[in-house]
């Protein structure tokens, strides 16, 4: 492959929609009313769109004849670049709207940044994707709020949520070594110098929705190079069993 | 009111239906034209969001990206046109919460298609083809029904739905023409898919209590017979092109009727499943009871945040 | 404990595309308003139908009752005067 690190690299950032899009996926009928199933699915619907044109770019660079269902289906656990948080899985309605937003707040400062990427596919999708993007973080703090700000119950569970996905933020500004290649290069976004003002974003909307910032310092990592919690192996098992089952067949 | 000034609104009502007028929710109606809408509305909006499940338990399996985001997007559809019906139903007095109490109580009725397992990914071919084929049947005479706001969510669900169909038989024609093991999968679903289908639009007119005042309301404009019929004729020559077989002996071209002839429906299946005793009738209930119960404090915490906030608007007013 | 209060109901209206006046596209059900909004964009607006939106909750709209329909509207029609057709025109005049 003449560009591995860029298409390590675009793996990585694909991998977060990729797996949330799936965690969202298996909401799809099974919402706390009509109207949330239908906007969650709608963001899933999103974060697969960003999905193929990831894969389709990934499958470009590495010439080597796989498809974007190649590569979104049929790599082994290790290979998977996506962090933690997002394979966290949907133990309740706060849960799924801590994950999003936790991870919404990263993705939209992390596609601006993107937009002003040397590679020019890289730029266009981040155009597109910052737009419904923007969207899912206004979503997920909306209801952040909601929650958190909600009845005594709600905002027990919010708090819960928040704690334990915690652990899982410090992750997504870590780089791996083509990330800090590519970061050089122009072409990827350096995530150490979002940290800040992600923190600060994030803090801002936990206490408007009258909820405890975590103090922890205590923090997981391992996704972006393959080692991951046990949840990934159970979504892959779902994700891969078409492929896996009946291998080389279209669809 | 008086028995006869009630008389005379109801000649009155009949004739404005009978001269292609839509009744409109603040309309005077009987209370039977009201109940039986309430009953078929909410029906077929139960029927959206319970047929949801059998296809949405196959989004995180979907064998590729194109497939997903079609799956995902065509579940999600049927949870907008269930929206759209609720809404309709409740222009009639009713509440959504009323509507899935009886949903959830076991009292309401729902299409009896969706107690059947999706099984294979070939079944989210069989589905979209076979039972969004038969429900579209069923839907399209609708868009031009008597109650205003009924024909207007079916012009919206049969818009929305034109897609439905051809996703359903596009999977199912990429297996036909795919691998020996690729078409006997579709061939499988087809075979299990078929019968329920045809029931799906309901018992023979003999058996079916409904028809007569429906027709006159325009709730229904053909018999449950004729749209069967409808069915079969339109879908062997499409199960033709696709080289599968249809799972009736009996199936066979009639000359003079210029309609195919088919072999018997087995409605004593049909009516166990109707009465609750289908293959998967306890689980679809599960799920969506499960659902609305797990969402109770969400949707709480969301009015209790509302009223918060509005409290807090008028405080700064003052 | 839980207040079992439900979501009220709202009137969705949107402008498909600017030049063109809101239309009424049905309802949903939302919290507050910033929901109704939300919802709506991802209920109503998912096939690109959409360049702005209203919300209005139900409760706040007031209705004419069809019973009064006599008094309300029937005085129009005979009001034939107020229609271009009223007027006699010689054919030569053009562009009136």
């Amino acid at each position: 492959m003449k560009n591995e690190n860029l298409y390590n690299y675009i793996l990585g950032i694909a991998d977060n929609s990729l797996i949330l899009g799936q965690r969202l996926g298996e909401l799809c009928g099974h919402g706390p009313s009509l109207e949330t199933d239908i906007a969650c699915t709608n963001i899933s619907l999103d974060l697969f769109g960003q999905v193929r044109s990831y894969f389709q770019y990934a499958s470009k660079i590495a010439e080597d004849g796989r498809t974007e269902d190649d590569i979104a289906m049929l790599r082994k656990e290790r290979d998977y670049k996506n962090v933690l948080l997002v394979e966290q899985p949907n133990t309740n309605f706060a849960y799924t709207i801590g994950r999003q937003f936790l991870f919404d707040a990263y993705h939209l400062m992390f596609l601006k940044a993107l937009q002003k990427s040397a590679d020019l596919t890289l730029s266009a999708i981040a155009d597109k994707s910052v737009k419904e993007v923007s969207y899912h973080e206004r979503f997920s703090s909306d209801w952040i709020k909601r929650l958190g700000d909600g009845t005594d119950e709600s905002h027990e569970k919010m708090q819960d949520a928040i704690n334990d996905l915690w652990t899982y933020t410090d992750e997504l500004f870590h780089q791996t070594e083509a990330d800090k290649i590519m970061a050089t290069e122009g072409v990827g976004v350096d995530v150490p110098e979002l940290k800040t003002a992600y923190y600060n974003y994030v803090n801002e909307i936990l206490t408007e929705a009258t909820l405890e910032i975590p103090e922890s310092k205590y923090f997981q990592k391992g996704g972006k190079q393959g080692i991951h919690t046990e949840h990934l192996g159970y979504i892959l098992a779902e994700l891969q069993y078409m492929q896996r089952t009946y291998p080389n067949m279209e669809w | 009111m008086s028995e006869e000034q009630i008389k005379n609104l109801e000649q009155q009502f009949e004739a404005r239906i009978a001269r292609d007028e839509k009744i409109e929710p603040k309309d005077w109606m009987p209370e039977k034209y009201r109940q039986t809408h309430i009953r078929q509305i909410s029906q077929h909006a139960h029927s959206e969001i319970v047929g949801m499940l059998p296809e949405g338990n196959w989004i995180t399996r979907a064998p590729s990206l194109r497939r997903k985001v079609a799956l995902l997007a065509k579940v999600q559809d049927e949870a907008g046109h269930g929206l759209y019906l609720y809404s309709a139903c409740e222009t009639l007095g009713v509440t959504r919460d009323d509507l899935y109490g009886q949903l959830h109580s076991g009292k309401a009725k729902y299409s009896s298609i969706f107690n059947y397992p999706a099984l294979t990914w070939a079944d989210m071919g069989a589905i979209g083809w076979l039972v969004d084929g038969a429900a579209i049947i069923n839907q399209v005479p609708l868009c031009n029904t008597s109650y205003g706001p009924y024909a207007r969510a079916m012009i919206r669900v049969c818009k929305e739905e034109s897609f439905h169909q051809r996703q359903g038989f596009e999977i199912m024609l990429k297996l036909a023409n795919g691998t020996a093991e690729q078409k006997d999968m579709a061939q499988d679903a087809l075979n299990r898919w078929w019968w329920p289908s045809l029931m799906m639009l309901g018992p023979t007119d003999d058996k079916s209590v409904h028809t007569e005042q429906s027709m006159k309301w325009k709730l229904k404009r053909k018999t449950n017979d004729e749209l069967r019929q409808q069915f079969i004729d339109q879908t062997v020559p499409q199960a033709d092109v696709l080289g599968l077989k249809i799972p009736d002996p009996d199936l066979k071209w009639n000359e003079e009727r210029q309609s195919y002839d088919f072999g018997d429906i087995d409605w004593d299946e049909f009516w166990q499943v109707v009465k609750g005793h289908g293959p998967m009738n306890k689980e679809r209930m599960k799920a969506r009871v499960g659902a609305w119960e797990r969402g109770e404090w969400v949707r709480d915490a969301a009015m209790a945040h509302a009223e918060k906030k509005k409290t807090r608007k008028e405080k700064q007013a003052v | 404990m839980a207040n079992t209060k439900n979501w009220p109901l709202w009137e969705i209206f949107v402008r498909s595309k600017n030049g063109l006046e809101h239309r009424h596209f049905g309802s949903l059900h939302a919290a507050d308003a910033e929901m109704a909004l939300e919802n709506a964009r991802d209920v109503y607006t998912r096939r690109n139908e959409g360049v702005s939106i209203w919300v209005v909750e139900s409760k706040h709209i007031t209705a004419s009752n069809p019973e009064n329909n006599g008094e309300l509207f029937e005085p129009a029609q005979d009001k034939v005067y107020r229609h271009p057709t009223f007027y006699d025109v010689p054919d030569e005049v053009k562009h009136m």
